[in-house]
């Protein structure tokens, strides 16, 4: 049951770079991704600053070979997916491989352009922009493109998406159903999720700032991150031995309320002790934190109380992504 | 030692449906054509619990068939880590996602919104009965026995989970089908966690 | 409309609003604290009422923080309008 599950390649478009390269750079020199809204046409264009992928999605079909009508969730899914199995030195024509990709918003953006056309008229607008509406139409997408068909799976759980398919992903591996998978998430910033979260009063018209005093609230942002993950005997092939292995992870329920996080962090504190457990490790062994940290009050006092309660007066180094701009792109973060 | 497939019961099951709500094959109410049917099941069934009204028609539902289905249920003898839910419907929060389509053609209503997930209704069941084991929500063109009895076999056998709320949940057009299941383990009473058992409750008319 | 027809109808529309079946305008005392402890409400209640501001008194409020203090009880939302309706006319 314990097999290890090794990480050997990792591919990421984000606000701040369209490939790992540019996004360690981006990261170490903290450089910011947010600004104005440029591509997304919303009534909120002036005041709600963004984290958009650069490349306009003519430039994203020149780079992954897909039609530039693609929806963009699934042109970010392969671009990041391609990297990531580029870099595995894998070929997946040897192995039994699998596609475990999380979305929220589908093929939500083709059809938001669909709709202005047939609310105005019920009988125009192009049906193909609808076609691939569904979440998993997107995997589908880029499974075809990185010729995956053993196994292709969609995960849509909100923010814990990604997380979730690379539980999955680890879960198959470890119980040898699968040698290789790929998983991670994409999504394509969308009006849909702009207005749902505003409608929440939960977005920040500056940049936000998680665990400050003056926090107001969370950013939102699109991109893609997949990691490949595979079995000891994948491994042993590879030229470059893998330095990281995926050992622990768990979910948790919290129990507490459709939208907010229980203030006593129970939540949080299940989901950590659980992965601690399944690793065979203790609070003392962890030497860094990547917090969840999205800027809203909810979720820094349910984190920090639950990061209080289990490493209680050993704390490691910890901190939180979102504030350098690389932000939430809600499911591909975890 | 592992658990087995056969150490599975179920051990008890809730139909709502044609404004009439079973237990097991025995007829606990039937709300007649003129009343609001979750007013008068929130009534009759002694729900107790003002949130019910905040919840759109999935969650009310949900939530009319869980506390059916947990009268006799003695939670206390499980950790909450152990007690899992597991649903699936046809319809998705179709529901909720059209009132909420309405309303935001004048004010976007946020009460509204966060029903716009079918998997919502776990997390009301959840809140409600303080169940923190695992959940998964499936959707399907039809009920499907088998799946419910491979997935929640599997969550009983090598995830920890010793007692799930399980089946069907679905509202479209005013039409509301709740099936619940009560599965747990080791409580034999010769009725097994098995598909064929499921079914049999399920077509009771 | 003064201020205690004010306090009578901000009832009535809370309890439409946030569907608090089976409580009447009696129920809710002026000063009882609306979150948690009094009436239980919850953050969705919050931003509902805020959408109430704005729907029935066209008062909009710019972040959801604001709301803690107007939001306190019955009679601190009654004068948080009657400040906003004063200073509009003026």
């Amino acid at each position: 049951m314990t097999a290890p599950v090794y990480i050997s390649g990792v591919g990421v478009i984000s606000a701040i770079g369209s490939n790992v390269a540019e996004n360690l750079e981006a990261l170490t020199s903290g450089k910011a991704g947010m600004r104005a809204m440029q591509r997304l046409q919303s009534i909120h264009k002036d005041s709600l600053p963004v984290a958009e992928v650069k490349l306009s999605n003519d430039e994203l079909a020149a780079l992954t070979g897909l039609p530039a009508h693609t929806s963009r969730t699934a042109l970010l899914s392969t671009a990041a997916a391609r990297e990531a199995l580029a870099g595995s030195g894998i070929d997946i024509a040897n192995w039994r491989t699998g596609f475990i990709s999380a979305n929220s918003v589908g093929g939500m953006d083709k059809t938001e352009d669909f709709f202005d056309d047939f609310l105005r008229d019920n009988n125009s607008g192009h049906l193909r922009e609808v076609v691939n509406h569904e979440c998993g139409a997107v995997t589908e997408i880029t499974a075809d493109a990185l010729g995956i068909k053993d196994f292709v799976t969609t995960i849509s759980t909100a923010c814990s998406s990604s997380a979730n398919s690379i539980f999955l992903g680890a879960r198959l591996i470890r119980q040898n159903k699968l040698d290789v998978v790929i998983a991670g998430g994409t999504d394509a910033l969308t009006r849909f999720t702009l207005n749902g979260f505003n409608t929440l009063m939960i977005l920040d018209s500056e940049y936000c700032q998680p665990f400050d005093d003056n926090r107001r609230g969370l950013n939102l942002g699109e991109g893609a991150g997949y990691v490949v993950l595979v079995s000891d005997t994948v491994a042993k092939t590879l030229d470059q031995q893998p330095r990281v292995a995926i050992t622990g992870w768990a979910n948790a329920n919290d129990a507490h309320h459709q939208t907010a996080s229980s203030p006593d962090g129970k939540g949080n504190l299940l989901a950590m002790s659980g992965a601690l457990k399944k690793a065979g490790l203790s609070p003392g062994d962890i030497d860094y934190i990547n917090l969840h940290g999205t800027g809203t009050n909810n979720n820094d006092i349910a984190e920090g109380t639950a990061i209080r309660t289990l490493f209680e007066g050993a704390y490691p180094d910890m901190s939180s992504t979102k504030s350098l701009p690389v932000i939430r792109w809600a499911p591909a973060a975890g | 030692m592992s658990l087995k497939q056969k150490d599975i019961y179920i051990s008890g099951s809730v139909c709502i449906r044609n404004r009439t709500v079973r237990s097991g094959d025995k007829i606990v109410f039937k709300s007649d054509e003129s009343a609001d049917l979750f007013s008068s099941l929130y009534e009759k069934l002694d729900i107790d619990y003002p949130k019910f009204f905040k919840m759109d028609a999935l969650c009310k539902l949900g939530t009319a068939a869980a506390h059916v289905l947990l009268k006799d249920f003695d939670k206390s003898a499980y950790q909450p880590q152990e007690l899992g839910i597991v649903l699936s419907n046809k319809s998705g929060s179709i529901e909720a996602d059209i009132n909420y389509f309405e309303s935001s053609k004048t004010f976007p209503s946020p009460s509204l919104f966060v029903y716009t997930l079918p998997n919502i209704v776990i997390g009301e069941i959840s809140i409600r009965y303080g169940f923190k084991g695992e959940n998964a929500f499936f959707i399907s063109e039809q009920f499907d026995p088998e799946w419910i009895v491979f997935y929640v076999g599997n969550l009983v056998q090598h995830q920890g989970i010793k007692a799930c709320i399980c089946g069907w949940v679905d509202v479209e057009n005013d039409e509301y089908d709740a099936r619940f299941f009560l599965i747990e383990q080791g409580k034999d009473n010769g009725l097994n966690f098995t598909a064929d058992n499921m079914r049999a409750v399920f077509s009771q008319e | 409309m003064d201020k205690k027809e004010l306090i009578y109808q901000l009832k009535q529309q809370i309890i439409k609003q946030l569907n608090l079946s089976g409580k009447t305008p009696e129920d809710i005392g002026d000063d009882d604290p609306l979150f948690v402890e009094g009436l239980g409400l919850d953050s969705i209640d919050a931003l509902e009422l805020i959408v109430l501001l704005q729907q029935e008194y066209n008062i909009k409020l710019k972040n959801a923080e604001e709301g803690q203090t107007i939001f306190r009880s019955i009679t601190t939302m009654a004068d948080y309008i009657l400040e906003q309706q004063a200073g509009a006319a003026n």
